[in-house]
Parts: structure tokens; sequence; C-alpha cells
């Protein structure tokens, strides 16, 4: 196995281009795993941890551009304010430790479907930034998921950063796992309200073969905050609604038994979450809950 | 040749106060072990040390058709490649009780991960990449897997041809060992019972999960033995298994405890013992092997797992009429530590209760799932599971205080065991029962907090799964007894050498045992009894080794009743010959050398009214003492084939449970609050120590009430979760409060008077923490660990 370690960005856009099946590596939470296990044994690893700038964020007027090296404990204590969601999320990943190396540009890049960020990005809105020698371009995080570890990154792309909407509303993320700390996930959910297109967005982990939105229950649930008048009224959703809501989002799961939990599990657990969820959210949106994340 | 780096190093104990039992010393490896110096057997080196690496079946059940192992031989820094065919000697198999695990497979293997091939490589890379170059041919047998497949009339035999001493009087082929215990008359008992709970319990299987991966270094020795340097339970028992595959006498086969990071039972078997022996001798280099947390989970037994059948009958005022009891452990591939967790969960199984009339029975079946054998608690633990959730179904059938109908059946001091043995020493079983009830209450909702929902505080934690929403506290209680020491007949000595001398003008011991500390404090606690009856500050602790006697097991609870009583025995022997000496040089100085009773106190000869006699110094000066002697609790029976009778065991040990839940009923998670725990423990030799076993065994049996499992495949017998990512452990945000009340009732028959401690806990965690979620749900709950989908009803898959 050969270790590649550009100094820049560029000669990583160089090596990777050369390099096809070099498997890059920042943190190592998850590379180093598979390593360790032998389920993979890449003919080269492209180390990234002296490209400064992918460790940087920039915090925009509308998003937050985020480097792909930023490690969760940054996001937990720095943009909590901007993003709710995956500071709630990046609160789940693993342990201390491990928080402090690990970042979305490898949750990305795996592609896992119990990564914690994906829900989050899919709820929030986020693009990510990916670049080649042959130049750069951003993927909706909608079109990246592709497959069971798979996502929509060429084979000479590298992720450089990952762009997510500032949240403009209340946002929320739950996960279950079996242990109160430190746990992969055996589901999870997050929930973005967008008061300023009046749009409910969802993301769902563990659950299907690759990270998903419940679309059907947010296009119910925008029909019927707006029918009722409730981004105007501010009053409570009322419990069939949100009953309907958390229906449409276990519809919304393809999960699998397995030995983190079964497939209906998964199913009600995320219904249990989603109505939760949209619980906190909208609470916190009519004002009536000075915290809504949960004090940790 | 040289010792390797990482060898272990006498530690010499001081103490500022007087030192000695009872008081909190502190642990000589602690400070090393929080700070990472600590040096643990996988952190040994040697110069020019090679790697073995060790190939695992990859299916459970198979021929073996053929074994290629040329290409691996062929990879440049290979040095050996080992099978079957390359055993030295006529001895091929080993095994605790029955011989009959195979060093490696010989024409089949067993169960998912048996060793089959071994590798020694000058780098570990090298020798996990040779490994995965042997090509072994399997041909896949039909898996067995539980009672019904093991016992089928058409039933493959897991071991063809038995001659072991159970196999004369087991009903199949397939079962190691049967014991039932049959005492009273269960049919006319019954007759009396106003109510009857039936129940079927099922117990899953737990690891030991202790954090330093088994490993060890073996050298090659110039008068052709080796030299071992291992993490194991019993350096004598792992000799006596050794040295005959070897061709070799035991004293060619050195062997030295390293650093072990933890054991709860997994490491009573050999694992990689003979096979890095076997690969230093072939190369003629030192040979390292160490497991990575995937190859450990294949590497050791587990606890094992259990179906339960319970009857139970009470009359309408309370009283237990009747116990019938079938259980049925499942020993997996290879027979360990089986024959004598069967004893203990017959003997056991009634719990600390009177019950006149028992019909009981339980097997261990041979199977192609991975080996099970001892774990803290070994038997007595699945037997708690099981009658504990019986005692809070008649509770509720009769309209009891669940802790008062306990109480009402308690066992005390003389109560008889099914087994017919009286209970010789206290058994506060109500009383234990009473003060763990009696401890305040956690207050309700501690996760309110006026910045909103403190989520650590409630199920879920930092998963933010609720703030509130759906959660219902519940509390339970449970109460266990476990026997202390080696049961039914075994011959449990340890051996203590003391050695007594004056260092730079000071009285110094040095004692010196095969004892091995696998975490537990038993170099602290010898060097308190040291202390206590040589009055002396400045005591070292030798390696444990082979060149001393057998110090038997670090398990059953019993290094501090056995190891320890030897090593009080020992320097008792050595205070009577300090005394000699002194009554010859100064006898004719003072009268009382010669009629009062005398101790050794502050590094002093003083009588037992007090008066200093003389310096030990000037009474040691010139001559130092020395006494290796095996000391012996007292003898116990093997239990009677048919009906169970014998005086099996020599001590028991009682704790008692209060679990304190919170359910989110709708997800199904839990957070436990609240562990409060009492226990007696005859006498604490060091507190601190008593309340970190406490702790540590409720945790571990926390830990297999809500998360702790070995998932294996009912279909092919293949382990589902050999990983922390899957097979999950408790976490601190796990472990609740775990308020301690300590009695200390003095068992006459004991060193001090003391108990053993660290396996009581473990058993009524368990069943304590089920109770409080039964308690909470108001769900039957028959199963541990119980699972989120357990308490949602989302068990079953959707397809």
């Amino acid at each position: 196995m050969d270790f590649l370690r550009p100094a820049s960005w560029e000669e990583a856009l160089a090596a990777k281009a050369e390099h096809p099946t070099a498997v890059p590596i920042a943190g190592g939470t998850d590379v180093m795993v598979e390593i360790n296990f032998d389920h993979r044994r890449p003919e080269y690893l492209l180390d990234l941890n002296r490209i400064g700038d992918l460790s940087e964020w920039e915090v925009g007027e509308d998003s937050v551009r985020l480097g792909a090296s930023v490690p969760y404990t940054k996001i937990m204590e720095n943009l909590r304010g901007e993003l709710p969601g995956l500071a709630l999320a990046s609160h789940t990943v693993a342990s201390p430790q491990i928080r402090n190396r690990g970042g979305v540009g490898g949750n990305l890049g795996t592609a896992s479907p119990a990564g914690d960020a994906h829900p989050a990005l899919l709820a929030a809105g986020a693009e990510v930034e990916v670049e080649s020698v042959r130049g750069s371009r951003r993927i909706p995080i909608d079109a990246f998921y592709t497959g069971v570890k798979r996502n929509a990154l060429a084979a000479d792309e590298l992720i450089r950063a990952v762009h997510v909407k500032k949240a403009d509303g209340p946002q929320q993320f739950s996960k279950v796992g079996t242990r109160n700390a430190m746990v992969i996930a055996v589901c999870a959910f997050g929930l973005a309200l967008h008061p300023e297109t009046r749009t409910v967005r969802t993301g769902i982990g563990s659950a299907a073969p690759t990270p998903v939105r419940a679309k059907a229950a947010e296009e119910f649930l925008n029909a019927a905050l707006e029918e009722g008048g409730f981004w105007d009224n501010g009053q409570i959703i009322t419990p069939s609604v949100a009953k309907q809501f958390a229906d449409l989002c276990s519809a919304a799961c393809n999960p699998i038994d397995d030995v983190r939990g079964t497939a209906s599990y998964r199913r009600h657990a995320v219904g249990v979450m989603a109505r939760r969820t949209l619980t906190w959210t909208w609470e916190s949106y009519r004002g009536t809950r000075r915290l809504t994340e949960g004090a940790a | 040749m040289a010792s390797p780096s990482g060898t272990p190093t006498k530690i010499t104990q001081g103490s500022q106060t007087k030192g000695g039992i009872g008081e909190s010393t502190l642990r000589p490896d602690g400070t090393l072990k929080v700070t990472g110096e600590f040096a643990y057997s996988s952190d040994m080196w040697h110069e020019d040390m090679l790697w073995g690496q060790i190939l695992r079946s990859t299916v459970a059940h198979a021929e073996i058709v053929s074994i290629d192992t040329g290409e691996a031989l062929a990879m440049p820094g290979v040095y050996a490649v080992l099978t079957y065919d390359d055993l030295p000697t006529d001895v091929k198999n080993y095994g605790l009780e029955i011989q009959d695990t195979p060093v490696l497979a010989h024409g089949k293997v067993r169960h998912h991960g048996e060793p089959v091939a071994l590798v020694a490589a000058d780098h570990p890379e090298t020798a996990r990449r040779a490994a995965a170059k042997i090509k072994v041919d399997y041909r896949e047998l039909p898996v067995i897997t539980d009672e019904a497949s093991a016992t089928a009339p058409d039933a493959l035999l897991v071991h063809e041809n038995r001659d072991d001493h159970h196999a004369g009087h087991v009903p199949h082929p397939n079962i190691v060992h049967r014991q039932p215990i049959v005492r009273g008359d269960v049919t006319a008992a019954r007759e009396r019972a106003d109510v009857i709970v039936e129940g079927e319990y099922t117990f899953g299987m737990q690891d030991q999960a202790f954090l330093g991966p088994e490993s060890g270094l073996a050298v090659p020795e110039e008068d052709g033995g080796v030299h071992l340097y291992i993490a194991t339970q019993w350096l004598h028992s792992d000799l006596r298994q050794i040295a005959p595959v070897l061709g070799l006498p035991e004293d060619k086969v050195r062997m030295t405890l390293s650093g072990v990071g933890g054991a709860f039972g997994g490491r009573e078997d050999l694992s990689m013992q003979i096979h890095a022996c076997l690969l230093a001798l072939r190369t003629g280099k030192p040979v390292k092997i160490v497991y990575n947390r995937f190859e450990s989970f294949f590497g050791h037994v587990h606890r094992h797992p259990a179906k339960l059948y319970y009857e139970h009958g009470a009359t309408k005022d309370g009283k237990l009429t009747h116990l019938k009891a079938r259980i049925v452990l499942d020993g997996g591939a290879y027979a360990s530590a089986s024959p004598a967790v069967v004893g203990n969960a017959s003997s056991l199984s009634v719990g600390p209760y009177v019950v006149e009339d028992v019909d009981i029975e339980a097997i261990a079946l041979y199977t192609n799932n991975p080996p099970c054998g001892a774990m803290r608690g070994f038997g007595a633990v699945q037997a708690c599971f099981a009658y504990e959730a019986q005692m809070d179904k008649l509770a509720v059938k009769l309209g009891m205080d669940p802790v008062e109908f306990r109480r009402l059946n308690a066992m005390e001091q003389g109560t008889l065991l099914p087994t017919g043995q009286p209970v010789d020493s206290p058994a506060p079983v109500a009383e234990l029962l009473r003060r763990v009830k009696a401890m305040p209450m956690p207050p309700e909702r501690q996760w309110e907090s006026s910045e909103g929902a403190d989520v650590r505080q409630l199920p879920g934690g930092l998963s933010n799964t609720t703030h509130g929403e759906g959660v219902v506290r519940g509390v339970g209680y449970a109460v266990g007894i476990k026997n202390v020491g080696f049961s039914e007949g075994f011959d449990d000595y340890s051996t203590a050498k003391v050695r007594m001398e004056v260092l730079n003008g000071e009285p110094v011991a040095t004692v010196h045992t095969a004892m091995a500390e696998v975490g537990q404090g038993g170099v602290t606690v010898h060097a308190q009894i040291a202390r206590t009856e040589l009055g002396v500050t400045q005591v070292t602790i030798h390696p444990a080794d082979t060149q001393v006697g057998s110090a038997g097991s670090t398990s059953a609870s019993r290094q501090t009743y056995v190891t320890g009583g030897a090593v009080k025995n020992s320097c008792e022997l050595v205070r009577e010959k300090v005394l000699e000496i002194g009554r010859r040089k100064f006898g004719s100085y003072h009268p009382a050398w010669a009629t009062a009773e005398l101790l050794l106190e502050g590094g002093k000869v003083v009588t037992d009214g007090g008066e200093v006699l003389s310096d030990l110094a000037d009474v040691l000066e010139g001559e130092a003492v020395e006494v290796e002697a095996e000391w012996r609790h007292r003898p116990t029976e093997p239990f009677d084939l048919r009906t169970g009778q014998g005086n099996g065991h020599v001590q028991y040990s009682f704790a008692a449970h209060r679990a304190v839940v919170e359910v989110d009923t709708e997800l199904g998670l839990v957070k436990v609050i609240e562990l409060a725990c009492a226990q007696d423990v005859g006498k604490a030799l060091n507190p601190l120590s008593v309340l970190g076993q406490i702790q540590g065994g409720t945790t571990q049996g926390l830990g297999v009430a809500v998360m702790e499992e070995i998932v294996v495949d009912p279909k092919t017998a293949k382990v589902k979760n050999p990983s922390f990512t899957d097979y999950l452990i408790p976490t601190i945000l796990d472990t609740p409060t775990i308020p301690v009340d300590v009695l200390e009732l003095a068992d006459e028959h004991a060193p001090y008077g003391l108990r053993g401690i660290g396996e009581a806990p473990t058993l009524s965690s368990t069943p304590a923490v089920l109770a409080a979620i039964r308690n909470a749900t108001g769900l039957e709950l028959n199963r541990t660990p119980v699972r989120p989908e357990h308490l949602t009803g989302t068990q079953l898959s959707e397809g």
C-alpha cells in the first residue's frame, strides 16, 4: 500500500487523477476501521491532512461552507446556531476522540446509510462541492447518495467542502442506538423547518439502502400546514396531522433486519422520531419552548 | 536469551499507615494503568522476535478435505506454517476438564473460528497475509445449534467416541454433563400449593469483553525448553495442558504472568499459549501472538446461553412449596468448564430461598455454536435470572409485595440447599433485601432543568430521542446466591512463599505466589495481609510465575479467600520461625519470650499486653526466614449423579439489588437510573476494592440486561457481531449511580471471616434491571438482554 501525502489541494487532485483507486483519508475514523478489519486493501491511501483549507469553514449569507475535514467537535462548538441539525448529529458521533478527528467529508465519502451527518444534511439542504483536475462542481445532496455505500463522485474527484443552508427555522436530529452514547445508529431522523419557503425537509438514516428523504411525508405536511394556515397562526399541529406525517415517514423506509435491529423496529422508530422531532421543532417555531435541542 | 521488555518486575509497596487489612490501601498498578504506562502482555517485545498468526475456520461445522500451505510458506518473511500434522507428540488435544479441544483442527472443524493452522513471520502483517494464503477445502456439515438439533434421533455427534468421565451417565453423546437434583416429594408438595407459576426463560450469550486481548510471548530456551510470558487466570492449569502437547516435562516450560487486561473467566481456557510455544520451538526464535478484537471474540469461551424452564408453587400465605426446574446450557463445540457450570446452575437453581421439595435437572449441550465456559457468576447467573423472575410472578399472583415475599422465603444460616448441604455461615438474605429497599429513592424526572431537558439523563442520552415523551419509571428487586471457590470435591488449594529479612536495617517481607493478578487487586491484598501478620511496612510482591507452587485460578471469587489464606498461613509460619529466632537470640533477656503470646507489630516483637521485646531488625539480623506452603479450605464432595445430594460447596456470597430504570416505552430504550446494592462481604480486607468489585459486577450484570449479546446465526452457527461496534458494553452514560451498603458478617471458617465478593453482584443486577423494566412496561420479558424490539412489539421481521 502506497501512502500519498500531497502538500496542497492541487497536488491532491493530481494524485487522485493519476491514481483513481486511491482512497482519501482524513480523520481515518472510517477508513482505518475498514483497513484494520481487512475489509478493504486500497493500493493507495491519499492523506489529506496536510491540506489545512479542508479543516476550515466560512459562514456566508445563506449557507455555511464547511471544509470536508472540519471535525465534528468544531461543528458542535462553533456552528450550533447556523447548523443546529448537523450540530446535534455531530453530538451523537462515536466518542469525543473520534469527534475530534472525523468530519463530514468522511461520512459523505463512505456514504454508509448509518452515517450520522446524512439525515441532517438532507433536512437542512446542502450541496457537496467536489473537484478534480477537470474542474469543480456542486452535487445537490438529494442526488449524492446513489446506492449502498456509493455516491455520485467520479473516480478522479475529491470532496472539498459541503455547503449547508443556514437554518432559517428550528431543526432537530434524533438517533436510535441500543446504548446511551458511542453507538452506531439503528436508525436516525433529521427534520428542518424552513419558514422562509414554508416547507419542511426530512432525512432518514439507516432505514433504507441509502440516506433518504421522506418526500411524501414532506409534501403531505407542507400541504397540511399551508391549508390550515399554521405558518401564520402558529397553532399546535393537530395530532392526526402529526400521526399521518409519522406514518408517511415510516412508509418512506425500506429497512432490513440485521444484528442491530429488525426492519419493523426501524420503521416504527422512524415514525416515533418523526412525530417527536416535528413536535419539538414546531413548538420551537411557535416560540413556546425556550430550548428545543435538549441541553447537553 | 535475555528477558523481553515488558516483563513484570517486583513491586515494593510501602505504606504511610499500617497498611494492614481493613484499610483502603491503593493499588500499586493503579496509577500505571490510568496513565497508560502499565505493561500489558500485548506490550511485550523481544529482539529478533517473530509474530504468530492463527488461521481460523470460516465455517462452523465441516470436514477438512485438504489444507494447502505451499503458497503461505513461499512468502518472504514467513518462517513456519504449522498444521495438525506438525504437532510433535501424541497429545494433540487440551481442555480444562475434558481434553476434547484440538490444538489445531484435525479432519473436522466444530465451530466458527476454530484454529486450523499457524504462521510465524517477521512482521505481523506478513503473518496475516500468509495465513490468508493457506487454502483450506471444507466440506460443510449440518450445524447443531440447540437442544432439539443436538438430541434429534439422527443428530450428528459433535464428538464421536467419547470416553470422558461424563460420557457414561449422559442421556445423549451431545450432552456434556447432566446433573439432576432430587429432594423431598415434589408431587405431594405441589398438592399443597395454592398458586403455581411457570416460566420459560432465555439467557443470551455474554462475552467477557476484557479490554486487553489475548496475547503472549514464547521464548525458546537453551535447554530445549520454552519460557512463556502470558496473560492468564491460572498459570499452573495452563502449564499442565501445554507441556504434554509440546512433549516437554513441566520444568522445561517456564511461565511468567505478564500484564493482564481483565479476564472475567475468559482466560481460564488456553487461547494462544500452545500455538506460540509450538512456533517458538519450531523456529528457534521468540514468537509473539496478539489477537485483535475481532479475533478475541473467537479466541475465548463465552458465558453459556441458556434456556430455563421453571415451575414454582406457593401457599396463599406466601410460602414456597416446590420447584421443578430444567436448565439447558449451550456449551458449544468443546467442553471447557461446562460440567462445573452445570453443577453450579443445578445446585444454586433454587436461589437463596427455602424450598424443601425440588426436582431439578441441568444439562450442558455440545453444539456447533461458539464454545462456552467460565464467566463471572458461572451458572449461578443464568439461574438467578430465572428464579428472580419467578419470585416476581408469584408475588403478583399472591398479591404480595415482591420484597416481602422474598423475605418470607429467604434462606438463613442452617437452611439446607437442595443438595442437602446446610448453609453453615451467616446468610443475611432477608436483611440485604431490607437494606436495599430502605435506601432513599432517586428523585423523579431528573432530566428537567431550567434550560430544558438534559438528554444525558434520559433514555437515548445524547442521541436525543426523547425530551421526556413516553418515559416511564420502573423499580425492581433481586437477590442471588453464588458459591465461592471450586466446588464438588475439587482440591482447591493455593501456595504462598513468604520471605522475611532485613534490608537496609528495615524488616521487609516478600510474597511470592503464582496468583494471576487480572485486575482484582490481589497484589494489594497480599501486601496488606503480610503487613498485618508480620508487623512490617515494606512488602515486595514477586512477579507471579511457575517457580512457586500453584495458586489456583483467579476465578470463582476465590483468590482473596484461598491465595489470601495461603499468604496468611505462610506469614503465620514465618512468624513462628521469627519468634523462634528471637527466643534463641534474646529469650534469656526477658521471661515474656517464653511465657507471653507474642505478636509482630510496627516492626517489633511485642507481647499481647503491648510490651516491646525487640526490634524485628535485630531478630532478623543475619538471618532470613522463608516458607513456601500450600493451604486448603475445607474439603467439598461431589454431587451424587442421580440425586445431586452432597456437600458440594464451601462458602456462599449474597448480594441484593434494587434497580430504578426509566424506559422510553415508545422507542424501547432504557436508562438505568440507579442500581443500589447491598452485599455481605464477611470482612472487607480493602473497602475501596470491595466497592470497585461490587460496582464493576453490577455494571457487567446491567450489560447483559440491556445490551450485551453475541448473536449467532441459527442457520449457520456463525457469529454475527464480533466487534465493539455491534457487541455493546455499557459506557459511563449507561452506568447508573451505584450506592453500596456493605455488611460484614464473619464466616468463621474463612480467613479473617472474609467472603469472596467478585461474582455475587453480577447475579442479581441483571434480574433487578429486568424486573424494573417489567414494572415500567407491564411486559413479561422472558429473555435477556432485552432489546428495543422486545419493548415495542417489533421483534418479528416484516418478510
